[in-house]
Parts: structure tokens; C-alpha cells; sequence
């Protein structure tokens, strides 16, 4: 299969901004032609939406915040997407890393805070990894589409975090399905109250730099992208295919998973049923804004972050569902294929091929 | 309580069914359509909507497949003319519709989803044949869209396999080039199976608002249409093996009734993951895809 619409290119970051937010522009302006015709305010929506992502310094903390887990999990799919290994499942890996975070977390109460942080991170990394590392073996070992297996896991996941929340993880009165909190040692560092600033997003900042230069500067990454390109010219060329696969895969799920048990020990606490609203699947829309490089992860998954903050208050001021921003994020990756399409360049081809012709240059 | 699971079985298996055969012409005809997840989840839906509107089942059906066949003209149109990545252009599609479908659904029925019921698909009793012990229910007591779903299986197989579109369709499916030097007109083809398959996808969506849940749930696709995708795999891009596949699925979302009617004790997500967990340990054990189409999920641009 050929490579994602624009598969990492190390580029120049700010050349290559025009066309994802030229993408944005277009699906955000379809949307506000598709509020219009429901008889909403596009206007006053935006606007509603801008003030609630930014409108104030606990709105602006918290799109952090919210951006925080897209971090991760876009990092898992750009790292994935690279190597044209289609991981469908960064949602099933970060919530197997929750789940894995949750488990070893609640045991933690008497231990020193470092290293109570270390085991539930390093409990969820591992959880994401496993769950991606399967799936990259399943496809080299028995040739089982990623795709596929990744979109399974991911149903497998909800089910088991619903029976953990229900089951052993359940808290101690067991009236609600939900985990019990993870004790102080195992929480992850906040500042300046009440804002939800946390260390996570340090961690998060300092692993797309980290993603970038093992995509660009190590072999492994190199193969990765080789594998990318052209599966056959790869494994022509002695790049290990079935190794490539299972690491990369494995690598994809880490980042989703400790993505997961970030969220867990800095924000939420606890597990509960649909402890994730998606980010496993918008993931894929700030991966291919940022056009699959590591480092544009970053700021592409601080505007969807935006986007789904400023979402909670559209409902408010103008009645618009937030879902509403789903339906964005599809039309984003439309758009952004449609400026990618290979088409243009083929009629382009067509187009100097005629005037050759005519110019009696053919032959040529 | 084994009549109700065979019964339940072919119930279940009728929008896999569906879905799957409608996905196998558009893998013949060299294009993967993941999207067919947000597909199904449109046509169910449009057909609540519209069977809600008019209270008529049949304008449901009508209404979920033109809603259908919009969505996979818009994939059409992405992943057969501009040639873009299927995968990542199905996986756009699946989101999309779950937005789509949110924010209708909210503004038309309120966020609180009362509990909205409308008119199902009435169940038709095939005469004497369906009071045969054990099986009579299951075959001879569903609804009309179950009946059409197993046999259209036949007609399928012979407009793949019999007629000279069928050919052409399938080698649009293996060699694009050679489809496209012999004017077959690949683009045209590909079309045509996907404008089937949203018709298919679209009543199976249909069925699970009018065929059984009775209403509209967000995201009530739950994964089936990525199960149809599974199904073809399994029932190596051949009809007839699809339709056992889907039995074989519809088996596995009926046992979860059965098991949790029982209460054995065993925690009931467990029979909810079945399908899914069904559907790693079958491909895995198939090991492979050397069935389908040479030219799967390869967009082709004319030279």
C-alpha cells in the first residue's frame, strides 16, 4: 500500500504550514456553511468556541490539557504512519495503558512519590507497547492487516476496562463503576492551581523531539520510513520488514499507552467507562495536519485540543452539539487528502505532455 | 432456548451479511473501504429518522440508503478520482459520521435521547415451514430483510462469476492497467460497486435501527462494519463462505443474549469482546490474505 498522504518529511516546519491550515480553513468554513443551514450563529459559534478554548487563563490551562493526551497519541500514530503500518488502535493501546496504570497504581500508597510515578507510567508504557507490539507480530508472523487487528483491540479494550470498573478495580463502596482514586504518591505532579497544569505535558514535549530524532537520525527510523516508501524496495534492500513492523508497532502503542496512564495519574485519577472521548481516532486527524512529522505533532494536537475545549462551550452558548467537532475532523483529513491527491500532478504531466505535442516536441 | 439462539444467529448475521457482500464487490473491484463502519452507522440513522418522520418502515429504507449512497460518494469520490490513501480516507469517513450523525441526532430528538421508538420491519412467517422444531424460527421466521440478505448471496455470486461485468469488475480488482488499456473504464467500475455497496451497507444500517434495536443510539455501529471487513477475509472474497462467516459472527453477538440470559457467572463484557477476540483468533489463524485482489487498496490514477 502506498504511503500516507504525506508521509514525514523533515522539511521546513513554517513552509510547510500553508496547506494544513489552508485544510482547516476549508472544512472549518464547510462547517460554518453546514451551521448556517441548521440555523445556528456560525459566527457567534466560533466565537463561542475561541473564547472557551482561550476565553481565560483556566480555559487556556485546560486546552493544554486537553492536548496533552493527543500529543501522545498523535506521536503514536505519525511514528506508525510513517512506516505505512496503518495502527487504527492508538484509542485500544492508550486505554489498555490507563488500565494497566489504574492496576499497578492502586497498590502504590506506601511508596516514595517518584517511583510510584515511575511504576504507573512505566505500567502503562508497557500495557500500550504489548497491545501495539501484538499487532505488528500478528501482521508479520501471519500476515493479520494491522488494521484490522488494531480496530479490534480497541473493542477488546473498551470491554475489558468496562469489566475492570466493574470488577477488581472497582471502588471499595462499589456503587459507581468507576476505579478507586489512585493514592497522592501515585499522581502525577500539578502546578499553579487551580489549573491542571501537570508534569505530563513536559513529558509529552520532550517525547516529540525525542520521536522526531528517532525517526530522522537513528536507522530504526530510517528503515521505518524505507518500509514506508516501498515496502518491496525495503525488504529488497535488507531492511528486517517483519522486525521493522513488530518494533515500530510496539514503539506506536507505548507512546498511546503511557499517553493513557498520563491522563490517569494527572487528571483523572481514576478509570471509568469512556475515559476517552476518541483520542485514539483524532489522533489520526493531528497526525496528518502535522503532515506525519513529530515535532508538528505538537502544535497540531495543541489545535484539536483547542477545538474539543472550545467544543463544551459551543453546547453552552449556542446549542450546538460538540460532536459537532468530530464531524470537523473527518472533513479536515478530506480536505487535507483532496490537496494531497496524486491526481493534480498526473493531469499536470498530461497537461506539458499535450503541449509537447503540439509544440511538434513528442520525441523528445 | 437453542431455537432462540439459531433465530437469534440469523438475525444477527443479516447485517454482516449485508455489509460484507456489499464490501466484497468493492474489494473485487480493487478498492478497501473502511469507511463502510460510518456507512452503516449513517444508514441507521437516516432510517430511524425518516421511519420516525413518516412512520413508515419502507421510507426508512429508502431514506437509509440514499443516506448511504451519499457518504460512499463522497469516499468515491476521494479515494476512486483524487486517488488518495483508502485507509486513512475510510478512517475519515468513520469519524465523520459519528460527528454527522451526532449532530443531527442531537438536533432533531435533543440530547437527552428519549427513549425513541418507531416502527420495525415486520417479522414474516414463511407458512408451515416455520413451525419445523429448532430450525423453523431461524429460517422461515425473520423479517423480510433477513430473507433478502441470503438471497441476494446467489445473486451475487452470479453477477461476480457469470456475467461479463462481473469480469470486468475483477479485473479493475487485480490489474487496473491492463482493466484500463482494454477501455474498460476502471474508474466507472469501481463506482458501480461502491454505489451497490452503499445500497447494502445503508439497509444493513437500516436493519439495526428497524430490524431489531427499535431506535437510534450514537455509534450504535459498535464495530460491526470493521466485523464485515474481518468477514471477507474470512470467507476468502467467495460469496457463499462470506454467508457462512456471518452465520458464524451472527453466532457469536447471539451468544451474548444467550449467556447472559443463563448468568454463569462469567462477567458479561467478556461475551461483549467475543466477536472481536472471534475475529484477531480467526484471521490469525487463516494466516493471510493470499486471496484478495491484487491490486487491493491501491489507488490508481490513469497514466
Amino acid at each position: 500500500m502506498p504511503t500516507a498522504t504525506s508521509s514525514g518529511s523533515r522539511g521546513n516546519i513554517v513552509a510547510a504550514l500553508g496547506k494544513p491550515l489552508g485544510a482547516l480553513a476549508i472544512a472549518l468554513g464547510i462547517v460554518a456553511l453546514a451551521l448556517a443551514v441548521l440555523g445556528a450563529n456560525p459566527a457567534a459559534t466560533f466565537a463561542a468556541l475561541l473564547s472557551g478554548a482561550f476565553g481565560n487563563w483556566l480555559a487556556a490551562t485546560d486546552t493544554l490539557v486537553k492536548a496533552t493526551p493527543l500529543v501522545f497519541t498523535g506521536l503514536a500514530v505519525s511514528a506508525a504512519f510513517s512506516g505505512a503500518l496503518w495502527n487504527i488502535g492508538a484509542e485500544g493501546q492508550l486505554l489498555f495503558g490507563a488500565l494497566a496504570a489504574a492496576a499497578c497504581g492502586v497498590h502504590l500508597a506506601q511508596w516514595p512519590r517518584p517511583p510510584a510515578i515511575a511504576v504507573v507510567l512505566g505500567a502503562g508504557t508497557a500495557a500500550g507497547a504489548v497491545a501495539g507490539a501484538l499487532c505488528g507480530w500478528l501482521r508479520a508472523r501471519f500476515a493479520v492487516s494491522e488494521i484490522i487487528s488494531t480496530i479490534m483491540l480497541n473493542f477488546i479494550a473498551v470491554q475489558a476496562l468496562s469489566w475492570a470498573v466493574h470488577g477488581p478495580l472497582m471502588e471499595p463502596s462499589r456503587a459507581y463503576p468507576v476505579s478507586q482514586a489512585l493514592p497522592p504518591a501515585a499522581c502525577l505532579y500539578r502546578f499553579l492551581p487551580p489549573s491542571r497544569l501537570n508534569a505530563g505535558m513536559i513529558a509529552a514535549l520532550a517525547l516529540a523531539p525525542a520521536c522526531y530524532v528517532w525517526l530522522f537520525y537513528t536507522n530504526a527510523g530510517f528503515e521505518l520510513r524505507a518500509l514506508g516508501k516501498n515496502p518491496r524496495a525495503a525488504a529488497f534492500f535488507g531492511v528486517p520488514v517483519g522486525r521493522v513492523a513488530v518494533f515500530a508497532m510496539g514503539l506506536s502503542g507505548a507512546m498511546a499507552g503511557l499517553g493513557g496512564a498520563v491522563q490517569l495519574s494527572a487528571i483523572s485519577h481514576r478509570l471509568f467507562e469512556r475515559f476517552s472521548p476518541g483520542w485514539g481516532y483524532e489522533a489520526i486527524a493531528v497526525a496528518l495536519v502535522a503532515r506525519l512529522n513529530p515535532l508538528a505533532v505538537v502544535p497540531s494536537a495543541l489545535l484539536f485540543g483547542a477545538l474539543d475545549n472550545g467544543a463544551q462551550a459551543i453546547q453552552r452558548a449556542q446549542g450546538v452539539s460538540p460532536v459537532l467537532v468530530q464531524a470537523a475532523q473527518g472533513l479536515v483529513i478530506f480536505v487535507l487528502l483532496a490537496f494531497d491527491t496524486p491526481v493534480l500532478a498526473s493531469w499536470r504531466r498530461r497537461g506539458a505532455v499535450r503541449e509537447d505535442l503540439a509544440s511538434g516536441r513528442a520525441d523528445a | 432456548m437453542l431455537e432462540a439462539f439459531l433465530s437469534s444467529t440469523v438475525a444477527m448475521a443479516a447485517p454482516l451479511l449485508l455489509a460484507a457482500l456489499g464490501e466484497l464487490l468493492v474489494e473485487d473491484s480493487g478498492v478497501i473501504n473502511i469507511g463502510i463502519e460510518g456507512v452503516m452507522l449513517t444508514g441507521a440513522f437516516a432510517a430511524m429518522a425518516a421511519a420516525y418522520a413518516t412512520g413508515s418502515v419502507a421510507a426508512g429504507l429508502g431514506c437509509a440508503a440514499l443516506a448511504a449512497l451519499a457518504m460512499s460518494a463522497l469516499f468515491g469520490a476521494m479515494a476512486v478520482n483524487l486517488a488518495v490513501n483508502q485507509v486513512v480516507a475510510g478512517t475519515a469517513l468513520d469519524i465523520f459520521a459519528l460527528g454527522v450523525t451526532g449532530v443531527f441526532y442531537r438536533r432533531m430528538f435533543g440530547v437527552t435521547g428519549q427513549a425513541l421508538t418507531v416502527r420495525t420491519l415486520r417479522q414474516v412467517r414463511l407458512g408451515p415451514l416455520s413451525h419445523l422444531p429448532l430450525i423453523g424460527p431461524a429460517l422461515f421466521h425473520q423479517n423480510l430483510l433477513v430473507y433478502f440478505s441470503f438471497l441476494i448471496v446467489p445473486a451475487v455470486w452470479l453477477a461476480l462469476y457469470r456475467t461479463r461485468w462481473g469480469l470486468n469488475l475483477r479485473a479493475a480488482g487485480e490489474r487496473p492497467e491492463a482493466a484500463d488499456a482494454l477501455g474498460l473504464g476502471v474508474y466507472g467500475l469501481r463506482w458501480q460497486a461502491l454505489m451497490i455497496s452503499g445500497v447494502l451497507t445503508g439497509l444493513s444500517g437500516a436493519y439495526l435501527t428497524l430490524g431489531y434495536a427499535n431506535t437510534f443510539v450514537e455509534g450504535m455501529s459498535a464495530g460491526r462494519g470493521f466485523i464485515a471487513l474481518a468477514i471477507v477475509i474470512l470467507g476468502e472474497w467467495r460469496p457463499g463462505r462470506i454467508a457462512i462467516a456471518s452465520v458464524l459472527f451472527g453466532a457469536a453477538l447471539a451468544l451474548q443474549f444467550v449467556l447472559q440470559a443463563v448468568n454463569t457467572g462469567i462477567p458479561y463484557q467478556l461475551f461483549l469482546a467475543l466477536p472481536y477476540v472471534l475475529t484477531l483468533v480467526v484471521l490469525t489463524a487463516l494466516g493471510g490474505q493470499s486471496h484478495a485482489p491484487s491490486a487491493l487498496g491501491e489507488p490508481y490514477v490513469r497514466p
